[in-house]
């Protein structure tokens, strides 16, 4: 197995940065738009967007709930691994909210296909936007792309893109593992 | 994450306690659901279940349709006062012809112990044991010690007493090996002749004295007389059983502690337990109900995994 960093620190947060500002210049005060970061990955960009978006950015009112897709994936005793469940805290109301998904890898689709049906629970949302931090373009099996994203791989599918975050890996690297 | 080590739920005598936590865990997940505007899932929605009651049920079989529904299977619901088994069909060629429409998921109550076991030997499917004459009762069992952890935090350590008739009761037995493969104590207790002989040999406190029971215990698990199962008189009439077992308001009063009340229903108000108790803010009978729906989508999520 070896690996190669495809971005470094510094790479993450300029993107980060650039990512924030994409979601200001679209949505403004943020007054009728909520993230909702997936889980489990998704989680943890979905928080630093949110930190950015308030203390560099001076945005205070921003919603962000976490959304799991356990029950609703596609693959559900398809594969021999059970899908560990994770918490869904969605404490507000979405609908007629314009809602931005955050995941940190756009690959197959899927989870995001699984993730539109989810938030179906909460209500009816205006609009649902697409923020990844690394779309994997050649690998989709569905009709989904990002609306904003970070960096476009084109990673083959032997190869895994690695998402480390300082808050659960002590640093902020993205690597490309090749098998 | 681990699957269950079981194929079938036939009893909690099958299950280890990293199944029981495994069930719980997934249970915390599905109760969110229930509580959201929408309350359902798609996972199931390529499973058929066939809900078969060869014995009278309202909340057990009406908490499993939901469930079910709920995990957006397919259901067919089968009650034996209906059916061909009238006419004398064996319960094997019922539950085959059954099958033979493509069901991939059985539950079954039926009057005999080891009804769901013999069941599991035979066909082809998942099978729920929803309660098999005096034997098991593992889904009701579940949802007790579910209940209990949600009060309580955690099962082990508590001291659980189990009151009534535990002779006909498949729910005491459940859930007395549910509260021991968790660590709690357990104590029956009632009038002597609704206490099995030797019962202590499963490692449990008897006693006939309900003060004295509700005195050592944080939670009353209160059981249901069960008239229709009782072919001769264990008791000289209703009015003697309640003055002895029925727990009142006073009675919890005279105790110095909260201790907390619980029944799988149907009550028997006044016999049992008073409609002040049942009614109070001591009681966690109400949650029983919710649980059992959350920890029935858990068993059924987990067994159609290994499908």
């Amino acid at each position: 197995m070896s690996q190669k960093v495809l971005l470094n620190y510094k790479e993450v947060n300029i993107i980060l940065h650039r990512l924030a500002c994409q979601l200001i210049e679209k949505h403004t005060d943020f007054s009728s738009t909520v993230l909702i970061g997936l889980q489990p990955r998704g989680i943890f960009l979905a928080q630093r967007l949110k930190l950015i978006l308030i203390h560099d950015y001076n945005i205070p009112n921003i919603q962000l709930g976490l959304l799991d897709i356990t029950f609703y994936r596609d693959d559900f005793r398809r594969s021999d691994k059970l899908h560990e469940a994770n918490s869904t805290e969605i404490d507000f109301l979405i609908e007629n909210k314009h809602v931005v998904f955050i995941d940190d890898v756009l690959y197959t689709g899927r989870s995001i296909r699984s993730a539109l049906t989810a938030i179906q629970s909460f209500g009816r949302p205006a609009g649902i936007e697409l923020l990844t931090l690394i779309d994997r373009r050649f690998s989709r099996h569905l009709p989904i792309q990002p609306d904003y994203r970070g960096r476009q791989v084109d990673a083959i599918n032997d190869e895994k893109v690695l998402v480390n975050w300082k808050e659960t890996n002590g640093e902020d690297v993205v690597y490309l593992v090749n098998n | 994450m681990s699957k269950l080590s079981v194929d079938h739920l036939l009893g909690i005598k099958y299950l280890k306690n990293e199944d029981i936590n495994l069930i719980f865990d997934t249970a915390d997940h599905f109760k969110k659901v229930i509580n959201r505007p929408i309350k359902k899932v798609p996972s199931l929605r390529d499973i058929t279940i066939a809900n078969l009651f060869f014995e009278n049920s309202t909340r057990t079989k009406l908490s499993f349709e939901l469930a079910q529904k709920r995990l957006s299977a397919d259901v067919i619901n089968f009650s034996s006062g209906q059916s061909s088994l009238n006419k004398g069909e064996t319960l094997i060629d019922t539950v085959n012809n059954i099958l033979s429409m493509k069901v991939d998921m059985v539950v079954m109550r039926h009057p005999n112990a080891g009804a769901a076991k013999f069941l599991s030997n035979h066909v082809d499917a998942k099978i729920i044991n929803a309660g098999d004459g005096t034997h098991e009762h593992p889904t009701q069992a579940l949802l007790d010690s579910f209940s209990i952890r949600e009060k309580f935090g955690e099962v082990k350590g508590k001291k659980v007493v189990i009151v009534g008739d535990i002779l006909h009761s498949r729910v005491a037995l459940s859930n007395i090996f549910a509260l021991q493969i968790q660590g709690a104590e357990v104590m029956v207790c009632g009038p002597k002749s609704l206490i099995p002989k030797h019962i202590d040999k499963l490692g449990i406190k008897v006693e006939t004295n309900l003060l004295n029971a509700l005195k050592w215990c944080d939670v009353a698990n209160m059981l249901r007389v069960q008239n229709e199962r009782m072919d001769i008189s264990y008791f000289p009439s209703t009015r003697e059983y309640a003055l002895q077992y029925c727990v009142t308001k006073n009675l919890l009063d005279s105790l110095n502690k909260d201790i907390t009340i619980m029944h799988p229903g149907p009550i028997n108000r006044g016999v049992e337990i008073t409609s002040e108790v049942a009614d109070s803010s001591q009681s966690i009978i109400l949650n029983q109900v919710e649980n059992g729906v959350a920890i029935r989508m858990a068993v059924i999520y987990l067994l159609a995994s290994k499908i």
